[in-house]
């Protein structure tokens, strides 16, 4: 244990304005979404007392005793038009500024800081690139940028993050990715927000932003003698639901080490090196990050899906000049065991 | 009201009528008239609401507490599915075209019937069978997928998943022949003088869905069959195990289950533009604004189904294209909303009970349509997704605005189908209970959304429990309201006083014939010589 698991009083920093009824804002971008969120409110508080004000004013105004006799209208084309345009300028203009914010969410920066999340039912189990593994606890710096690369063993999962105004599904088959930059240390809830069963509202986690000096300390693997703050929800404290699993166990090796051990073991290099010279198959050298050409005369990004592709289902994109005769390992290799051979193959420059 | 009571002769109108044309059980169940058939609907739904409603108190009793309250996790989740299938399958889906519709369309049209009567009776028997086969899935332990099936959890939960499945397949048939029935008898069974800018908005109304009933539809019949498919077979279209993609069986799901959220809305949407103008004794404002909105909507139903998936892993070119193409749902609903408020104006509004559920849902359908903008811009939609804030929504538009119109119909229509009134003013205290009930129970909801609580969650953090406890409290007042809203129209069923032909001075169609109505609906077939909203100062009594 890395950690003290105490339960913190209300632990709010006074740099950061809160809304009562919207979580604590754990990042720059949260805070551009609440923006937007209580613009939105305000302008819906408009509406509603336009329409339902307007309502209950014209319904008594013009009640039975007050207005025995109807006056004949049946419409007024400049009205309708007018409440057609404003409309739709109003929803463009808010559509803009949501998708401005959508853009900042998804593009994460080139040096965050990668993570590989596997979900499960029903816990979340954290891989760190030195190949550390950390159970229903996720440590990462303050104000650095972060990017969780994350899959599923079973069914699909989501991580939901309500402090960094955040949400994920996490997919078998597939990675999917979220990236974030805390500005607030202490604990920040993490919930399973794609139903998976019994256990899915027990499926939850905390992530740990420590601060430059604790982070050395622990990324040395040495224990933290601080206690961490838990920044709740809305700055206000609670007890914690889950008892905290594990502080993370240090392995010797790196995740792409690791995946280097794999690479022999799981048999890839019999037909696969490691030094950009083919074999039955191509090399494994500088693959990540570049376009690989294919048979069918299209050509493929190399990200963490077409990897991932690749080893599990190896005919689908065949590459220029190699034939159609890799096995699947679908099946064979576990979700740490996947994630740490990528990381191998990432490593290959 | 007693006074007149005791004048009541024992049948209505002691004259021959489609309650009385034919005697005994088995001349209900081998009907072909359309208003007996919307009656075994209306019967058969508000039944299966009396079970999903109680499973919803259920579930509330459930969340009064984090931890178990009274239940464990896994009956919790059996308990939440079998609610929304109820509600979705069984009540909303059909709740007005089938019962209301089935009634009213042809009266509204002046014609004798639909079009295809033994069609009609067999979609009645289709959803019937649909039913049973679902609900047999409790015997095999229940189901604990959500309504929604996502795979693989799906494909990997107990065997009861197939039942539910199978049953909404043949549900599904039944909903795709009352649409193909109503649009012919649209088509074809007019009044003479009714030309299209004569028809009823309700008729329009029912139009439209019936379009969405009938293209729609058979996508979810298809996709639930692949889904049986693959559990039994294990032929891997959706399992990612077996190489299928679980997000495809989201993109199928959702290309039927959001056109169907407008199947349920629509029908509701024409009852409140019938329903305004009766009671403000004045035309429709916008006739054709309103009649076109639902084509805008139902065309708009098909293009947005991807605004579910926003945080499913789906490109984000999609998620651009999707909310661009959803925020533009609310220029057309926007429309209705406006010219329902603006007929208001310069009217003479009568009180009652019907009108009463119309402003109703024009306020809970205003905060469903609001927070449905905050749904469809991706950002806002990530952190709300799939938390409270997304059940209060939904439930502000189906309960506030399906079930509300469907409440206010029935008592709108009640003296036509029964041909005697209810109590008014039980009428009205009910509605208080309904309407303060719904806003204390899913308000609170938007807010311990907004907070982070996830939905589908049978345990919750202890900082979310006074808003959960006013939620539950809230469903308590809604339940009260439902239950003396069911009392008093089933003692309205004897004890209430004679209708009259046209208790409302209403001008469609249906009204100009005795209630309840004959068999054959009207002595003299009708001729149309004027638009169904003239409630000009001559046509006033």
């Amino acid at each position: 244990m890395f950690i003290s698991n105490v339960h913190a009083s209300g632990f709010q920093s006074s740099a950061v304005e809160t809304s009562a009824t919207l979580p604590l804002q754990g990042t720059q971008i949260a805070a551009q979404w609440d923006q937007l969120y209580l613009f939105l409110v305000g302008l819906s508080a408009f509406f509603f007392v336009l329409v339902v004000g307007g309502m209950i004013y014209l319904a008594f105004r013009y009640r039975k005793s007050h207005s025995p006799r109807a006056t004949y209208i049946t419409h007024h084309h400049g009205l309708e038009a007018l409440w057609t345009a404003i409309p739709t300028v109003l929803l463009v203009g808010i559509f803009i500024w949501g998708w401005s914010v959508y853009t900042k969410m998804i593009q994460a920066p080139g040096d965050a800081m990668e993570v590989r999340v596997v979900a499960r039912k029903w816990n979340w189990q954290f891989q760190y690139s030195d190949g550390r593994v950390t159970l229903g606890e996720l440590f990462v710096p303050v104000d650095k940028p972060v990017k969780l690369i994350m899959s599923s063993e079973d069914v699909i999962h989501s991580m939901f993050i309500p402090n960094f105004r955040l949400k994920q599904d996490v997919v078998p088959g597939m990675y999917t990715t979220i990236w974030f930059e805390p500005t607030i240390t202490g604990k920040h809830q993490i919930f399973c927000t794609e139903y998976c069963g019994t256990g899915h509202s027990e499926m939850l986690a905390k992530v740990i932003v420590l601060t430059d000096e604790q982070w050395k300390t622990w990324w040395m693997g040495k224990k933290i003698s601080a206690t961490i703050p838990f920044a709740g929800i809305g700055g206000i404290a609670m007890p914690q639901v889950q008892a905290s699993a594990s502080g993370g166990a240090v392995k010797l090796s790196g995740l792409a080490l690791e995946g280097k051990a794999l690479f022999q073991t799981k048999t890839c290099t019999t037909c696969h090196s490691d030094d950009g010279s083919p074999k039955i198959g191509p090399s494994l050298k500088g693959v990540f990050g570049h376009k690989v050409e294919l048979a069918d005369g299209t050509s493929v990004q190399a990200d963490e899906n077409y990897l991932r592709e690749s080893i599990e289902n190896p005919t689908a994109k065949i590459v220029k000049g190699f034939q159609p005769i890799m096995p699947t390992f679908k099946g064979m290799m576990s979700e740490t065991e996947m994630n740490a051979v990528i990381s191998y193959i990432k490593s290959l420059k | 009201m007693a006074t007149i009571e005791k004048h009541s002769p024992a049948t209505p109108s002691g004259a021959h009528h489609y309650l009385n044309h034919g005697k005994g059980l088995w001349s209900w169940l081998t009907t072909l008239d359309h208003k007996r058939i919307g009656v075994m609907y209306l019967f058969t739904v508000l039944t299966f609401f009396l079970v999903g409603g109680l499973l919803a108190i259920a579930i509330r009793i459930e969340l009064f507490t984090p931890g178990r309250t009274i239940m464990d996790a896994d009956t919790y989740n059996r308990v939440f599915t079998l609610h929304g299938a109820i509600m979705v399958f069984l009540v909303i889906i059909p709740a007005i075209p089938a019962s209301l519709g089935n009634f009213i369309l042809p009266m509204m049209l002046g014609a004798k019937d639909v079009a295809f009567p033994r069609l009609n009776l067999a979609s009645y028997y289709i959803y019937i069978t649909g039913a049973v086969v679902a609900l047999t899935s409790l015997l095999f332990g229940g189901v604990d997928t959500g309504w929604t099936f996502y795979t693989p959890y799906s494909a990997t939960a107990g065997i009861g998943v197939v039942y539910v499945l199978c049953g909404a397949f043949i549900a599904g048939f039944s909903s795709i022949l009352t649409g193909l029935n109503f649009i012919v008898t649209i088509h074809k069974l007019r009044a003479e003088g009714q030309h299209w800018d004569r028809l009823p908005l309700f008729c329009w109304a029912l139009y439209a869905t019936s379009i969405i009933q009938v293209l729609a539809t058979p996508v979810l019949a298809i996709t639930l069959i692949l889904l049986v498919f693959e559990r039994l077979t294990h032929i891997g279209i959706f399992d990612a195990s077996l190489g299928g993609d679980p997000i495809l069986f989201q993109h199928f799901f959702w290309f039927y289950s959001h056109p169907a959220v407008y199947i349920m809305i629509l029908p509701a949407m024409g009852v409140i533009s019938e329903v305004i103008p009766v009671f403000s004794r004045k035309p429709i404002f916008g006739y054709k604004a309103i009649a076109w909105s639902s084509f805008g909507i139902a065309l708009l139903a098909f293009l947005v189904w991807g605004h579910h998936l926003f945080v499913s892993g789906q490109s984000e070119l999609a998620n651009f294209i999707f909310s661009l193409l959803t925020i533009f749902v609310a220029v057309p609903t926007g429309i209705k909303v406006f010219s329902w408020v603006a007929t208001l104006y310069k009217g003479s509004i009568h009180f009652k009970v019907p009108m009463l559920y119309a402003l109703g849902f024009l306020e809970l359908f205003t905060i469903g349509g609001l927070t449905g903008v905050f749904l469809a811009i991706v950002s806002i939609n990530v952190h709300l997704t799939d938390t409270y804030f997304v059940i209060a929504h939904f439930h502000y538009v189906m309960v506030g605005g399906a079930l509300m119109a469907f409440t206010g119909g029935i008592h709108y229509w009640y003296p036509k189908i029964t041909g005697r009134l209810y109590d008014e003013a039980s009428g009205v205290w009910a509605f208080i209970f309904v309407i303060v009930g719904f806003n204390l129970t899913f308000f609170p909801q938007f807010i311990v959304g907004a907070q982070g609580m996830p939905r589908r969650y049978w345990n919750y953090l202890p900082e979310f429990t006074t808003l959960n406890q006013l939620s539950t409290l809230g469903s308590f007042l809604l339940l009260a309201g439902f239950v003396w809203t069911a009392f008093y129209l089933w003692r309205g069923l004897k004890h209430g006083p004679l209708a009259g032909d046209n208790p409302w001075n209403s001008l469609t169609l249906e009204w100009q014939t005795p209630s309840p109505p004959p068999h054959d609906n009207f002595a003299i077939d009708p001729i149309v010589t004027d638009w169904p909203y003239a409630y000009r100062a001559e046509n006033e009594k």
